[in-house]
């Protein structure tokens, strides 16, 4: 102990930086500090030095500029008129729209996967093993491509719908599959929908205090409520009531073949089902195994535990495996959300206009503003996937481990 | 240890990014030619009639004719070309970068590419307009008529912009359906991903020609823009710019002087009566010299496929399967636009 203390201080010298374990940590984290730093200025010195010499400088004003071309699909009002910087959005909206069908897709594909992959039937466990090495073990890219092939080859010619004897009808006269994509019924909101959604939206807020409120009947008197039933009840009958009492305010609009393609119902397009189906089956093979590797990672002395006190086996899975399982599975599934949302950049193969398609292709294209469009929509990518990060670490400290 | 790797990892990284600056190409791009022994040649990945590739995988077209006459005027050589394919969303880039030396590929001249992509377009081959093509079953005789269309387009191209023009000052809707390249336009146009394709009247006349059925598809009359194509380089190197300028006005000039692929040997073995010819031909005067060029530049283009009129017959031609007339890309003493400046 005095030992340190009664060392002679012989003042601090040059060579202390790199001899002097206290100091030299430091000093090596600043000259890899400068290095970075001067390695980043001769490449921001390089490209506009290059840009120069081309003639260009480096300018955002193309982005109020009006961009000229039409986008499809657009979730937000667009047209050709609108600018550079409003066609990014529209391609932002629809990056979300396909990232967030496909994280759940995902999940769902990935769950199931995982799940089966440990259950004791041979046959199951052996097909969710095929298909989370078929799907992880080829690029994303041959998928999106093959299933956009089998929508163009296996779907109709909307042509074909026409006329008085048409070689392609709709399936129970509300589906038609055609290479434009499948055409499903609408909903359409007659005036009065708004109570029925309404009473839609105030049944679910029921249903969370009902099953809380059969946890606390469960906890205190060991009483088990009935779970399915009531909250299947919760979810249909008020809302189909207040449909009724309201005198059938919501309508369905039923895809009809008009003279170029169809008219009403909505239109999911070929491009969006082959990117969104082709992430959400990669991306949930992978999840698979974290799923798996999650629920290995859970000793058998829990589940052998359970199963003492007489806990039937589903139940065991979803009261005591799984939420323990799920704080080694949370932070790898965030890792693969946002995988599957920078994978969507892809859709520029098949001309789904996206962020990649609408701000770095087109609008690239058009107005040669490289450098800017690439910038920003790679700043565009680090806010969806920071946000998506930040989304999943909350959910992730909400599960884990509450130490008291 | 690790830190010296590191440390020098960014020497080495500062010195080729630094080296990368100094390697300008401003007036070099003829040297740089000359000194490879090839020409890099941009053009589209599969028109016919305008680049495809024959039976021995050779590009072939009226756009690969231009790199030809440019190989054979620089190197003497029509088939020192590396034919580097792009598509309409990349070839501007790729030019730019310096990966090819120029760009042939029915593309249209246009102020802001001029200008504001910093390209110089060096003439036009082919007066062109955009046009429509639906199947005849749907018994559509206008373009007005296309309200509501799903209709497929090359993206990064101007057909989009007039595409979007066209249809909104006519009060009509259509669903853009987004192609990269012109076979896969073809494929989703016979399919039914579009009712509708778009693009330069050359190019649906050539897509129509390579379609097994062409007569169950109609060409609708409207053009809707003026799309003059041509060849391209880059801003900056004026030479190079004059080498590929010139070598499409020989071929241009040589149609209208009545110089062929048959005749030029005779005419350029010795001086002929008319001057024009001698100097296109070098026979007479220095023109080769200024472009920093063999003196017999010209008959060596002529001689590779041929002068404008052949080569325009026997890729697109009236007794090609493509069959365009020469409507516009007539010579200016036929009633056409095609006029190239003297050569003196
Ligand atoms: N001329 C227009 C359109 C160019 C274009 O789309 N050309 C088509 C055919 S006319 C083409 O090159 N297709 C072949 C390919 O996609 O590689 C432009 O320059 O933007």
């Amino acid at each position: 102990m005095s030992l340190i203390e009664d060392r002679p201080d012989s003042g601090f010298t040059l060579s202390k930086l790199f001899n002097d374990s206290r100091y030299r940590g430091y000093t090596f984290q600043v000259i890899a500090g400068i290095a970075i730093i001067a390695l980043i200025a001769v490449l921001i010195m390089n490209a506009t030095a290059n840009l120069e010499r081309l003639g260009k400088d480096i300018s955002f004003g193309f982005l109020e500029q009006p961009a000229g071309y039409d986008i499809y699909p657009k979730l937000i009002p667009y047209t050709s008129q609108s600018t550079h910087l409003h066609a990014a959005f529209v391609g932002v909206m629809n990056t979300l729209l396909v990232a967030f069908l496909g994280c759940i897709a995902a999940t769902f594909f990935g769950v199931v996967a995982g799940v089966l992959r440990l259950s004791n039937n041979w046959l199951l466990a052996k097909l969710m093993a095929v298909y989370v090495e078929v799907f992880r073990n080829v690029p994303v890219l041959l998928w999106i491509l093959l299933i956009m092939q089998i929508v163009a080859i296996s779907f109709a010619n909307p042509l074909d719908f026409k006329g008085d004897e048409p070689a392609e009808t709709l399936l129970w006269g509300m589906f038609a599959f055609t290479t434009l994509g499948i055409y499903t019924p609408a909903p359409v909101w007659n005036p009065g929908s708004g109570i029925v959604v309404g009473v839609f939206i105030a049944s679910i807020i029921a249903m969370v205090f009902y099953a809380k409120y059969r946890r606390k009947v469960l906890f205190d008197t060991g009483r088990m409520l009935p779970g399915w039933p009531v909250m299947l009840a919760l979810f249909f009958v008020p809302a189909i009531l207040a449909h009724f009492v309201m005198g059938q305010p919501v309508g369905v609009d039923y895809p009809q073949m008009g003279f170029f393609k169809f008219e009403g119902g909505a239109l999911i397009g070929g491009p969006l089902i082959a990117l969104w189906l082709a992430l959400s089956l990669y991306t949930g093979a992978f999840i698979a195994e974290n799923v798996r590797a999650g629920i290995l990672a859970i000793s058998k002395g829990q589940t052998e535990a359970a199963a003492a006190l007489g806990l039937r086996s589903n139940r065991i899975m979803s009261l005591v495996v799984l939420p323990q399982a799920l704080r080694v599975i949370i932070p790898p599934v965030i890792s693969q959300f946002l995988n599957l949302t920078k994978n969507s950049s892809l859709a520029a193969f098949i001309g789904y206009q996206e962020i990649t398609g609408t701000l770095m292709g087109v609008t690239l294209n058009q107005t040669g503003r490289s450098f800017e469009a690439v910038l920003l929509g790679m700043l565009i990518y680090l806010t969806i996937s920071l946000l998506i990060s930040f989304g999943g670490n909350m959910y992730n400290s909400s599960v884990k481990l509450k130490e008291r | 240890m690790k830190k010296n790797v590191f440390l020098s990892a960014l020497a080495a990284a500062a010195v080729t990014a630094t080296g990368a600056l100094a390697d300008g190409h401003g007036g070099a791009t003829l040297a740089a030619v000359k000194d490879r022994g090839s020409l890099k040649c941009g053009i589209s990945t599969g028109l016919v009639g305008f680049a495809s590739q024959d039976a021995n995988d050779e590009w072939e077209g009226f756009d690969v004719a231009v790199c030809r006459a440019v190989a054979a005027a620089v190197l003497g050589d029509p088939t020192a070309v590396e034919f580097r394919p792009v598509t309409n969303k990349e070839r501007f880039e790729v030019l730019n970068s310096g990966d090819i030396d120029m760009l042939s590929r029915n593309t249209t001249w246009t102020f802001s590419r001029d200008v504001d992509l910093k390209l110089e377009f060096v003439g036009v081959n082919y007066y062109d307009g955009q046009g429509f093509m639906v199947p005849k079953e749907l018994g559509v005789s206008s373009a007005k008529d296309l309200d509501g269309a799903p209709v497929c387009i090359q993206s990064g191209t101007t057909t989009e912009l007039n595409l979007a023009d066209f249809f909104r000052t006519n009060n009509i809707s259509y669903q853009p359906v987004s192609i990269t390249t012109a076979s896969e336009a073809q494929q989703a146009y016979l399919a039914g991903r579009c009712a509708v394709y778009t693009t330069d009247a050359s190019g649906l006349a050539a897509t129509r020609a390579s379609f097994e059925n062409p007569e169950d598809h109609v060409v609708l009359p409207e053009i809707i823009s003026k799309e003059p194509l041509g060849p391209l380089v880059r801003h900056g190197d004026s030479e190079w710019g004059d080498v590929v300028r010139w070598s499409l006005n020989t071929l241009i000039a040589a149609e209208e002087l009545g110089i062929t692929s048959a005749n030029v040997g005779e005419l350029s073995a010795a001086p002929t009566e008319n001057p024009e010819i001698n100097r296109l031909l070098g026979t007479e005067g220095n023109l080769g010299e200024m472009l920093g060029l063999p003196a017999d530049f010209g008959a060596a283009i002529i001689q590779a496929d041929g002068n404008y009129g052949e080569i325009f017959e026997k890729y697109i031609g009236e007794n090609t399967p493509i069959g365009l007339s020469r409507g516009l890309n007539a010579q200016w003493t036929d009633g056409g636009l095609l006029y190239a400046p003297p050569f003196r």
